[in-house]
């Protein structure tokens, strides 16, 4: 599989919110303004495409060549978690800037299944490194993406007189619905 | 005491469901919901692994310093999803390959962690386990009826009991990814209805 099949299947094909179901949650709490959508997409970018480099070293490494595969679940929740730590730790001394942008969805993401979900989906294909990077960047880049044209959506909408019935997550929901419908019409890109 | 109980184990249920009302775990819950019974099978796994790591939570919570006590509470639930993994790989394969990817990330679900740090952090291991059970509960509940709305429209079926023959024309949409937004955002207004009733 060529590196731009790789991206173009990634953020349009199967988009990680909308076709796999993979970090929904944030994707629902953390886009009602375009802001702070795209940096919440700028810190998941950061933090995927790193831990996708790290477990894939320490799975191909360590793990199947001793034959702890049945590990995978644990070791890497708590890479992740501590990788997280680590960003943000480095992040805070060496560039208070970006600190700002991003510091207050790092912590977020330990429990976005999104991150696990890529790292765990990446060993399982059998990618090699570089493939496993650009799987990662590209899924982040789908979930920025899907997560910014939410967002630009939802500021509409809480001008919008919505029905009672609808209000709060049944919009929400109806919304992603229909995004999701969109990216369908992607489907017959690649196969 | 015998009230608290009743309401510890009843919250998760209706008031406080989890997926209805508190909008958590949305990921399995989109995800493998295709049908009933996926969605079954999901719900007793999480089931499982709530009232293993909420029991185990409330065992240790003296023990663990503050600071680290969320990467700790992560390495108790890890282990109990890696004990379900290798359970329903061994006893239920079928299952376990139409849940594929989402029965790991039962460790990244919200649900799980929120309980352990909202309820079971704080109390004793009996009304920890009574929550548990509540909420594991509301959430197989959710996921069921979820799965049976989206198989019985877009599959014509329930249960994998197909009703509707050949020359039926079931909704298609309604098992692939939009009719999942969809239908749980019908579910959400109807049980918000109910409820207020």
């Amino acid at each position: 599989m060529s590196y731009l099949m790789i991206f173009i299947a990634a953020i349009f094909v199967n988009n990680i919110v909308l076709s796999q179901f993979l970090g929904i949650c944030p994707f629902l709490g953390v886009s009602k303004k375009i802001s702070t959508a795209l940096g919440m997409g700028c810190a998941v970018m950061f933090v995927m495409t790193l831990s996708g480099l790290v477990t894939h070293l320490i799975y191909f490494n360590l793990l199947q060549p001793n034959g702890l595969s049945f590990m995978t679940t644990v070791i890497f929740i708590l890479v992740i978690a501590s990788l997280v730590q680590m960003v943000e730790i480095i992040l805070h001394k060496t560039s208070p800037m970006l600190y700002q942008a991003l510091g207050i969805f790092l912590p977020l993401i330990t429990t976005n299944c999104a991150v696990l979900g890529i790292a765990i989906l990446a060993v399982q294909k059998n990618m090699g490194l570089m493939e496993t990077v650009c799987y990662n960047l590209a899924n982040a880049m789908g979930f920025t993406l899907a997560i910014v044209l939410f967002s630009s959506i939802r500021e509409r909408l809480a001008v919008s007189p919505i029905p009672k019935a609808l209000q709060g997550a049944p919009i929400a929901l109806i919304t992603a619905g229909l995004l999701s419908m969109a990216f369908m019409g992607f489907s017959g890109i690649s196969h | 005491m015998k009230q608290t109980s009743y309401k510890n184990l009843t919250r998760g249920i209706i008031s406080e469901n989890p997926t209805l009302v508190m909008l958590l775990g949305m990921c399995p819950t989109l995800g493998v919901t295709t049908t009933a019974l996926n969605g079954l099978g999901m719900g007793l796994a999480t089931l499982f692994v709530l009232i293993l790591s909420n029991t185990a939570v409330s065992l240790v919570k003296n023990f663990i310093p503050a600071t680290i006590r969320i990467p700790c509470y992560i390495t108790i639930i890890a282990s109990f999803v890696t004990i379900v993994e290798l359970l329903m790989t061994a006893y239920f394969p079928s299952i376990h390959a139409a849940l594929g990817i989402y029965i790991p990330l039962i460790v990244v679900n919200c649900i799980i962690l929120g309980r352990a740090e909202a309820f079971a952090a704080h109390n004793n291991v009996f009304q920890s386990l009574l929550d548990a059970l509540g909420m594991g509960i509301g959430f197989t509940f959710a996921l069921v009826a979820l799965g049976l709305i989206r198989e019985i429209l877009g599959a014509g079926a329930a249960f994998g009991y197909q009703f509707i023959g050949e020359d039926g024309y079931p909704i298609l949409m309604f098992i692939m990814p939009p009719g999942a937004f969809l239908a749980l955002a019908g579910l959400i207004i109807l049980f918000n209805k109910l409820r207020r009733e």
